[in-house]
């Protein structure tokens, strides 16, 4: 068991958390993700590891609440536990010094964007952020960004807060702010990653992506994850999580992300439904 | 001379239905019946035809004589796990394919008598599947063991590195086995479905493991959760990896990645570790759709098929690109998965798989094809028929031509040697080429059977314990 040591909403809908599992604290860099299960009859779910505190077995998480098992971990706090954590998986390349880097983060892709500009801050190099919300109460992570980052853009789809707009408009102004920008990673909902690949492409600048597939096992077992980049097959979970963003077919990605929208409906309405409770019953009767 | 005992089974129209064992093992007066049959050869040739030696004549002969306790402390001898043996071992060509009955197409079942020794020769044991459960003795070398041995750790919790941890806990070691899912088994636990292997009977003979003094932790990823650095400095004094052939191919066609195309991992995991047939009850969801076709000939493919037909599939067909002699499945297993209504298609080969606009899967095009010369297997090749090809509708495809050797611990383990085709290289000894590193099992064959698996689990654990002696 992994006892959950703290858990906080930090948006709507979006929580902190931090989670006791000492190996993969000792070993997790940024780059590499978790898989966690909440209890016998729970699916496998893949988050990225956002920070550790080796010292105490800590990892942190961030996750939203998009279906069944995110809004039951929601109600998780101090005092339960996972019934599993295992990695850190995936490959983490460490980031070297290249030079001046982009990060961009969209929504909660903000939360695997911060370990890997911390860690290209501490590389030596030149770091602009990017990040980027539905609006002001969505944007997660600021004030992290901007102790980490040289720069830090803020946007909202609605001008609640920062420029009004996308990501991608910011990319253009800050290569123009800051002159020429080396790499850029961009990591949020695949929208957002293929429009800042687009751009990124139209500028001429190198792109890392970091892909969130559908998975079960996490080690290259089952090909659930499996996404086509450069026009070959390849396995995210244990080829990624991060990719060349203008190799990756972002199509098929999303009709693959797609595959379960059903049965992810109608689990999340029978969740919903039951923590009423009660309450659904005595309106019925 | 009374012939061969048939296995009682569910009737295929009831257990195509659910997932309960279909074979039912055999009752105590069958089972004595078909030890009798056994003419207690002076030099029995089933014996090796097996690769773990059992000591085949005499615990037919305890059997016969009624005391299949008697029995299965005879089998334990050499194989800690024939609860799980007796149900998956392919006996019709090993022990079995040596019989002297075997010539007169009548060889003695000896792998539902193993079965029956495993599930009636605990004690009080009286209905099959659950007797393993309720096994108040434990293997018989345990008490003779002498404690306190080094450390050793086992990467891998399927039959390769069970069967070495539990021979080397016989020997006294230390063993902790690391299994990479949070469930104990490897390709017994994800694999191999609940109506041809009882999660049960896995669990119990887990538990025998436990008994033993071997520790099993899982959600470990050695290579990433901890390196072979780390076991070392955790004071393990040699390591057995038997990770398996994990990583599956898929077809190699266009429209390989739509919806509703799954590896036979995939599917299978999806079923069996993580109970999707309980979805909504359980988290994890599975497609199955109307109609499904499942692209292979071996038993992955067949369990595939029937898995796919008890969750739900209208129409299941297995396509294979050769003809029925050399489907490579267990016989048993084919007759099964006919009685219960999957369609064969053969001499049939995927060209394309067709998906709608929104990359769900259509339909599967096939190339009809013929037999032409032997190829290298000695099988022959199947040849297109130029012209021939044909789309079949169907919702769902499952990719069961095989797998490759799982890449992790070879990627995060500097320095171990591998062979052409990503295998982990190993001596005459099953040592890699780092010192007091062992492998054995998939990860170096390729992808093979169980008990090829637990044969070599079994002699790199030998192999083990002549090193940490001193003696190799
Ligand atoms: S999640 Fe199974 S192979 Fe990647």
């Amino acid at each position: 068991m992994f006892p959950i040591i703290a858990r906080r909403e930090i948006a709507p809908g979006i929580h902190s958390l931090w989670v006791k599992a000492d190996r993969v604290a000792s070993k997790a860099r940024p780059g590499h993700f978790v898989i966690l299960r909440l209890h016998e009859r729970g699916e496998r779910i893949p988050l990225t590891v956002v920070g550790t505190e080796p010292e105490k077995g800590l990892v942190w998480l961030i996750f939203q609440e998009v279906g069944k098992s995110t809004a039951e971990l929601a109600g998780y706090s101090p005092g339960d536990a996972l019934l599993d954590v295992v990695g850190p998986l995936g490959q983490a390349e460490p980031a070297g010094k290249v030079g001046t880097v982009l990060c961009v983060g969209g929504g909660v892709g903000t939360a695997p964007v911060l370990p890997r500009a911390r860690e290209f801050k501490a590389a030596g190099n030149r770091v602009i952020g990017i990040v980027g919300a539905r609006n002001r109460d969505l944007l997660i992570l600021g004030r992290e960004m901007e102790e980490t980052c040289d720069r830090v853009y803020f946007c909202t789809d609605d001008g609640s807060f920062g420029h009004h707009g996308l990501v991608t408009d910011l990319i253009p102004l800050a290569q123009a702010e800051h002159g020429p920008v080396d790499r850029v990673l961009a990591i949020g909902p695949v929208p957002m990653m293929r429009a800042a690949v687009a751009k990124c492409g139209e500028l001429g600048l190198p792109v890392t992506v970091s892909l969130n597939a559908l998975m079960v096992d996490g080690t290259g077992m089952c090909g659930a994850c499996r996404v086509t980049v450069g026009g070959v097959t390849r396995f995210t979970c244990v080829d990624g999580p991060e990719f060349d963003g203008a190799q990756v077919d972002f199509g098929e990605l999303s009709a693959r992300l797609r595959q379960y929208a059903a049965e992810e409906r109608l689990a999340a309405e029978r969740f919903a439904a039951r923590r009423k409770g009660g309450e659904c019953q005595c309106r019925g009767a | 001379m009374p012939g061969r005992v048939a296995m009682p089974k569910q009737p295929p129209g009831e257990r195509r239905k659910n997932f309960r064992e279909v074979a039912l093992g055999l009752t105590p007066e069958l089972a004595v019946a078909e030890a009798r049959r056994c003419l207690q050869c002076k030099n029995p040739p089933c014996v090796t035809g097996c690769p773990v030696q059992v000591p085949i004549k005499e615990f037919i002969g305890l059997i016969g004589q009624g005391d299949p306790a008697a029995a299965l402390k005879r089998i334990r001898e050499k194989n800690l796990l024939p609860a799980i043996c007796g149900r998956v071992c392919p006996q019709e060509v090993q022990c079995e394919a040596k019989c002297v009955w075997a010539k007169k197409g009548e060889p003695i079942a000896i792998g539902a008598l193993e079965r029956f020794a495993a599930d009636h020769g605990a004690a009080d044991a009286a209905q099959p599947g659950r007797a393993v459960a309720s096994e108040a003795s434990p293997a018989p070398a345990a008490s003779t063991a002498r404690p306190s041995r080094a450390r050793v750790a086992v990467v891998g919790s399927g039959p390769a590195g069970l069967t070495a941890a539990a021979e080397l806990a016989r020997h006294g070691y230390r063993v902790t086995v690391f299994e990479s899912l949070h469930a104990a088994g490897g390709v017994l636990r994800y694999g191999i479905p609940e109506f041809r292997l009882p999660k049960s009977v896995l669990d119990a003979e887990l538990d025998g493991l436990r008994r033993l003094g071997v520790e099993i932790e899982c959600d470990v990823v050695v290579g990433q959760t901890v390196t072979l650095e780390d076991l070392w400095a955790e004071g393990f004094r040699a390591v057995f990896v038997g990770t398996g052939a994990g990583l599956p191919h898929f077809l190699g066609v266009a429209g390989e990645n739509l919806n509703g195309v799954y590896s036979a991992n995939e599917f299978l995991t999806r079923a069996n570790l993580m109970r999707a047939y309980e979805f909504p009850e359980t988290d994890t969801p599975i497609r199955t759709g109307r109609r499904v076709a499942v692209v292979g000939g071996g038993n992955v493919a067949m369990d595939s098929a029937r898995t796919a037909l008890r969750l739900g599939a209208e129409q299941v067909m297995i396509v294979y690109r050769r003809s029925r002699e050399e489907l490579p499945a267990r016989r048993e297993e084919v007759e099964n998965a006919e009685e219960e209504g999957i369609e064969f298609r053969f001499l049939q080969a995927p060209t394309r798989i067709l998906g709608d606009e929104r990359g769900q899967v259509v339909g599967l095009e096939v190339q009809r094809m013929e037999l032409g010369e032997p190829d290298a297997s000695g099988r022959r090749r199947p040849v297109p028929v130029p012209g021939a090809e044909e789309v079949i509708p169907v919702d769902t495809v499952i990719s069961a031509i095989g797998q490759g050797p799982n890449p992790l611990f070879i990627r995060y383990t500097p320095g171990l040697a591998t062979t052409a085709g990503g295998q982990i290289a190993v001596d005459e000894n099953g040592e890699t080429s780092l010192r007091g590193v062992f492998a054995g099992g998939d990860i170096v064959t390729g992808a093979a059977t169980v008990i090829l698996a637990m044969g070599a689990g079994k002699e790199a654990a030998h192999q083990i314990h002549r090193r940490l002696e001193g003696q190799l």
